[in-house]
């Protein structure tokens, strides 16, 4: 198996320590940062994410092999900066104000990191204002919103309409997400796309920035 | 009234209630806001929302505590409160039972990811329930029901802290599932079989599942805990999946649906029927004539 290989299974079995290892071995071996991240950390996430989405891993699969993906950013970061390579875009994400539910957001933050985005975690009740500026401030491409209450869906609307009132729709897209989301939901609020699962909400983003 | 435990024992089906939270929207409940907050500010709209259930003819009136747990009521800086919280909503439920009803104590999961999936320590999570239950307990509740459960160590933990803190009083929980390729399983990968083993040996009086699911899929898993085990089952469809329609939540499932698929859950063995998100007195109404309709059980 290639040290690559090694590090994509070493993810898959969420194996923190390994993957740093094996990450730093890489490196010494000369192997380019970009190739580190794509070949093996993001190659071991696609796999974890497939897993997921056909139900054969559950949620806390998900999570060591995230912590361990990680730990192999970690070393990765720093060398990536230094060579000036971007991240495939950035993604600021979010639980709508009004509402405390984050695992699911969690989730698709770190599937996001897992394909190679930078996210930008607010966390959970977030005010539109908050998630519009920090957008616009990081120059993210995206916006991702999350919501499990029926009763705060609607702050999605806001965000979309704020957008809009600053002439910002189309240059900053929206997706939405949660279990009282759904489609025509997002088709109504005019949000840019919607995605059923944190798998799905990577395919939908990557597609929002052309990277599908 | 017979002690609940004994009626599980000997295999009396019960009707248990229905939705609290969309309930307590309707009546003015902000997004957002703490369903608990309502218990202190407005104990007349519980009492008013458990009688609508009593009067539908539930056995068991649910305590509006599922998020009363200080880890959870931290979210929302009430854990100080974690005594009178609990403390108030039962006395709501038991003014309203009019000694005609059960009383069970809900408790729900604490709203954290325990390690090392997440970042809360099991101890401090154990403290939490037991500081809940207690609460429960010393307002009299008739039994616990743990709820709405999908990692097993939380559910253990909080089934741990009701049977230390009241060895003789019944304790039920429901823990929720996912429909997949290989069965039902919860996010954090519990299956039925393992639900079943994991809260019996815990010490369980009866076992189940609630929410997440319509009552179709409620009879597969109740037809998947009959073949793991004895215990008396616990069942708690959503009055369906819930779907947006002109930006009102809409939930499928009509009351007549759901008593006539009443049949299937009590073919299955179940003992405890009720309701979760979606459903209302009009749904547990219609149940319990179903139930009452059936032949008892030889």
């Amino acid at each position: 198996m290639t040290v690559l290989a090694e590090i994509a299974q070493a993810v898959i079995d969420g194996d923190q320590t390994r993957v740093g290892d094996l990450t730093r071995r890489a490196l010494g071996e000369g192997i380019h940062p970009k190739t580190v991240l794509d070949d093996g950390l993001v190659a071991g996430m696609n796999v974890v994410g497939d897993r997921f989405r056909e139900h054969e891993i559950f949620l806390p699969d998900v999570l060591l092999a995230a912590r361990a993906m990680y730990a192999g950013l970690d070393e990765l970061r720093p060398l990536l900066a230094q060579e000036g390579i971007p991240s495939i875009g950035k993604v600021v994400i979010g639980t709508v104000q009004g509402d405390l539910h984050d695992i699911g957001k969690n989730l698709v933050g770190i599937m996001l990191k897992g394909a190679g985005f930078e996210v930008i975690d607010l966390g959970h009740d977030v005010a539109p204002e908050r998630m519009v500026d920090t957008a616009v401030e990081q120059g993210a491409a995206v916006i991702g919103m999350s919501a499990l209450l029926t009763t705060t869906m609607s702050v999605m609307g806001e965000v979309v309409a704020l957008l809009k009132a600053r002439n910002l729709d189309g240059k900053i897209r929206t997706v939405v997400g949660g279990a009282p989301v759904d489609d025509a939901f997002a088709r109504r609020i005019g949000a840019d796309a919607y995605g059923f699962d944190a798998a799905n909400a990577v395919d939908v983003v990557k597609r929002l920035v052309g990277r599908a | 009234m017979r002690p609940l435990g004994e009626r599980l024992r000997t295999g009396e089906v019960l009707v248990a209630d229905g939705a609290i939270g969309t309930m307590l929207f309707q009546r003015g409940l902000k997004p957002g806001a703490a369903p608990e907050s309502v218990t202190l500010e407005r104990p007349a709209v519980l009492e008013e929302i458990a009688g609508l259930y009593r009067d539908a003819g539930a056995d068991i009136l649910t305590t509006n505590t599922f998020g009363a747990s200080p880890l959870r009521l931290a979210l929302h800086g009430l854990d100080g409160e974690t005594e009178a919280v609990n403390r108030e909503a039962v006395r709501a439920a038991r003014r309203a039972a009019d000694g005609r009803a059960y009383v069970a104590g809900s408790c729900g999961p604490c709203g954290r990811l325990l390690e090392p999936y997440g970042d809360v320590a099991a101890a401090e999570v154990l403290d939490g329930f037991r500081r809940q239950i207690a609460a429960l307990v010393e307002a009299g509740v008739d039994a616990v029901i743990v709820e709405t459960m999908t990692d097993l160590t939380e559910a253990t933990l909080a089934v741990r802290a009701a049977r230390e803190t009241a060895a003789d009083l019944p304790v039920l929980a429901t823990m929720t599932f996912d429909p997949t390729p290989r069965g039902f399983f919860t996010v954090m990968g519990v299956s039925v079989a393992a639900a079943a083993a994991g809260l019996a040996e815990a010490g369980v009086t009866a076992v189940g599942s609630n929410c997440g699911n319509g009552t179709d899929q409620m009879i597969a898993i109740a037809r998947a805990f009959r073949a793991a085990t004895a215990l008396p089952l616990v069942i708690q469809p959503n009055a369906g999946l819930p779907r947006t329609d002109g930006g009102e939540t809409v939930y499928d499932e009509t009351p007549a649906f759901m008593a006539e698929r009443a049949a299937a859950l009590l073919d299955a063995g179940v003992s405890v029927i009720g309701g979760c998100c979606g459903t209302t007195p009009e749904h547990i109404r219609a149940i319990r004539a179903a139930v009452n309709g059936r032949a008892p059980r030889p």
